[in-house]
């Protein structure tokens, strides 16, 4: 399902394929045994569709995510952006992790234009710096350091760096994790601002079965050793969602059952 | 005894106010008389006592010892009667004046052990005016010799830190140049620049050269260390995030592990500055015929020891001079650390 189009935005997103992928690592100790982290994985996400991957630890969403960035590889299987095969990282898959990952030797602005200086297009496209600064909200601090911003203040720098380059699809590892209750409501809204601008293809992962109903088009439910999707949910609840709806708490007591946390 | 008892007070005065919060606003507006009045008392102190001394001393070298003593108590009075309209010479002076009382308490003392109760040997200790007179004849010998050591030092160091940071780089960035550089490092840097004297001066068609060799050598060793462990320690997921904004290799090398690798850089580029130091005096000792390190050895050959201890003094000025600059250089370069790390 392709969201809701607003008239006039960018439509950004580009659709995502991953075809029974599997990935298998060493095992730590000295065994021959291979640990398989992926096992068989295939999903589809629409251009410009919102989609929420959640599951308990080590299910491997992390990987699963690290092999769409193409900072990984599958043991077999196939991932394709629009028709193109991943083979690498790209500037088409921004990523973002719970730790902002900002630079700490450069200011906020410097680190949001990092993107386009890796890309040696930043003297052409500088003035979409300030754009993005602005589209985060945080104009008062472009010449401050890191270390002055307070966790959500970073993360929206972390997106706003990702964005720049107008990727395809936007990788969120738990983006949000790290903020507390209050900051992060805030956040989602504004993530949901951002993707609802320029309908870039979004992929979130996340522990917060509120935020994946608050958030996406569709929900992945991933079952852990080794990691396989076993549910997809299709949401079509009006945005912005209310999270006191009976249909809310509905889907979110289900999925608490298909997690085994539900009142048995 | 009055000198050293202010000095405690002032040094008690200084840290209560850190310590209470209300006071540092007010504090810092105004300078005690106390920690005024130490420097001109130091001074009138040191000048009673040289002229007491003075009978023991060499009449030019009391005479000059007396002008600079006498100079340094109207620079201090005339400190005291601008620093009201000068703001930056009065929080100057707050800071620093225990501490130039302290020098001159030290001055005192020296003088006290040497031309006055005569208790050490001459001609190995002499007292202060027979330095200072030595600093001065001898200026044209010294300056010299300070520029000698200048240039052998920052040839040698630039020669050290650039292959440094390039071998550095290299082994912390490409496995296959740490898999061959690491041994080479491992044994060849440990080994004291100095040991390898022997083998310079065969080698080497001057002084001058192999001095260089040797300071380079010695800074090499540190630098590349610090560097190579700064560059393969960057945290890899700064380097993930620069992948996935679509940087090349030269990006993740010059935009990433550098700036990340930074901070332990500048510990090499410290550590081989110490180590270019001890470097050139050593080779000025045993080769080049100019230069501090040469100057004090030859002085000692002559049993000038007032010399010596000049040459001392300039080496110490010239070397912390030297390091401050590369303190300087770091608090730019390393100004995103304010406020995580304490300096």
């Amino acid at each position: 399902m392709v969201a809701t189009f607003v008239s006039g935005v960018a439509k950004e997103g580009s659709s995502l394929d991953v075809v029974n992928v599997t990935k298998d690592f060493a095992a730590q100790d000295r065994t021959n045994q291979r640990t398989l982290a992926l096992d068989g994985v295939s999903f589809s996400v629409g251009a410009g569709e919102f989609v929420s991957i959640i599951g308990p630890s080590a299910c491997g969403k992390s990987t699963l995510l690290r092999l769409i960035a193409g900072l990984d590889f599958p043991s077999s299987g196939e991932l394709r952006v629009g028709t193109e095969v991943i083979t690498g990282a790209h500037a088409e898959r921004g990523l973002v992790f719970q730790d902002p990952n900002l630079f700490p030797w450069l200011t906020v602005r410097r680190n949001i234009r990092s993107g386009l200086v890796a890309l040696g297009v930043a003297r052409e496209k500088n003035h979409e710096v300030d754009d993005f600064i602005r589209l985060v909200g945080l104009e008062g601090f472009a010449n401050v350091y890191p270390h002055h911003l307070s966790g959500g203040m970073a993360q929206r720098v972390a997106l706003a760096r990702a964005l720049i380059t107008h990727p395809k699809v936007l990788l969120l590892d738990e983006p949000l994790g790290a903020l507390d209750a209050f900051t992060r409501m805030q956040m989602q809204d504004e993530v949901l601002r951002l993707w609802q601008a320029r309908l870039t293809t979004m992929l979130l992962i996340t522990h917060d079965i509120d935020e994946a109903i608050y958030m996406s088009d569709r929900i992945l439910i991933m079952t852990p050793r080794p990691g396989r999707i076993d549910r997809v949910i299709s949401l079509d609840m009006e945005r912005p969602r209310d999270r006191s709806h009976p249909d809310f708490l509905r889907l979110r007591s289900e999925i608490l059952q298909l997690l085994d946390f539900g009142r048995r | 005894m009055r000198d050293g008892a202010l000095k405690v007070k002032e040094l008690v005065d200084t840290h209560s106010a850190v310590a209470s919060p209300k006071r540092p606003q007010r504090y810092a507006e105004k300078v005690r008389w106390s920690t005024l009045l130490a420097l001109p008392f130091a001074g009138v102190a040191a000048l009673c006592l040289h002229w007491f001394a003075a009978a023991n001393e060499a009449p030019a070298e009391a005479l000059l010892y007396t002008y600079f003593l006498s100079g340094f108590l109207v620079a201090a009075l005339i400190a005291i009667a601008v620093q009201p309209i000068w703001s930056g010479l009065r929080s100057w002076m707050r800071d620093s004046s225990p501490l130039i009382t302290a020098a001159v308490v030290c001055l005192v003392v020296w003088e006290i052990v040497t031309s006055v109760l005569r208790l050490l040997p001459l001609p190995y200790f002499p007292g202060p005016a027979a330095v200072l007179s030595s600093l001065v004849n001898d200026s044209g010998v010294l300056f010299d010799s300070t520029w000698h050591s200048l240039v052998l030092l920052l040839g040698g160091y630039t020669l050290g830190v650039v292959v440094g940071l390039v071998s550095g780089i290299c082994i912390g960035w490409f496995p296959y140049a740490r898999y061959w550089g690491m041994p080479i490092l491992k044994i060849v840097g440990p080994i004291p620049a100095t040991a390898w004297i022997p083998l310079a001066m065969v080698l080497s068609p001057s002084a001058m050269f192999s001095a260089i060799g040797l300071i380079a050598l010695a800074v090499w060793f540190p630098v590349t260390m610090l560097t190579a462990s700064g560059i393969s320690n960057t945290r890899a997921s700064y380097l993930d995030v620069a992948r996935t904004l679509g940087a090349k290799r030269s990006y993740l090398i010059f935009n990433v592990a550098i700036p990340a690798a930074m901070p332990s850089i500048f510990i090499g580029l410290f550590m081989g500055l110490g180590a270019s130091f001890l470097t050139l005096v050593v080779a000025e000792t045993v080769g080049v015929k100019s230069g501090l390190g040469w100057y004090v050895s030859w002085a000692q050959g002559w049993a000038e020891y007032g010399k010596v201890y000049a040459a001392l003094l300039i080496m110490a000025a010239f070397f912390s001079t030297i390091m401050t600059a590369l303190f300087k250089l770091r608090d730019h370069v390393l100004a995103w650390q304010k406020g995580v790390i304490k300096w």
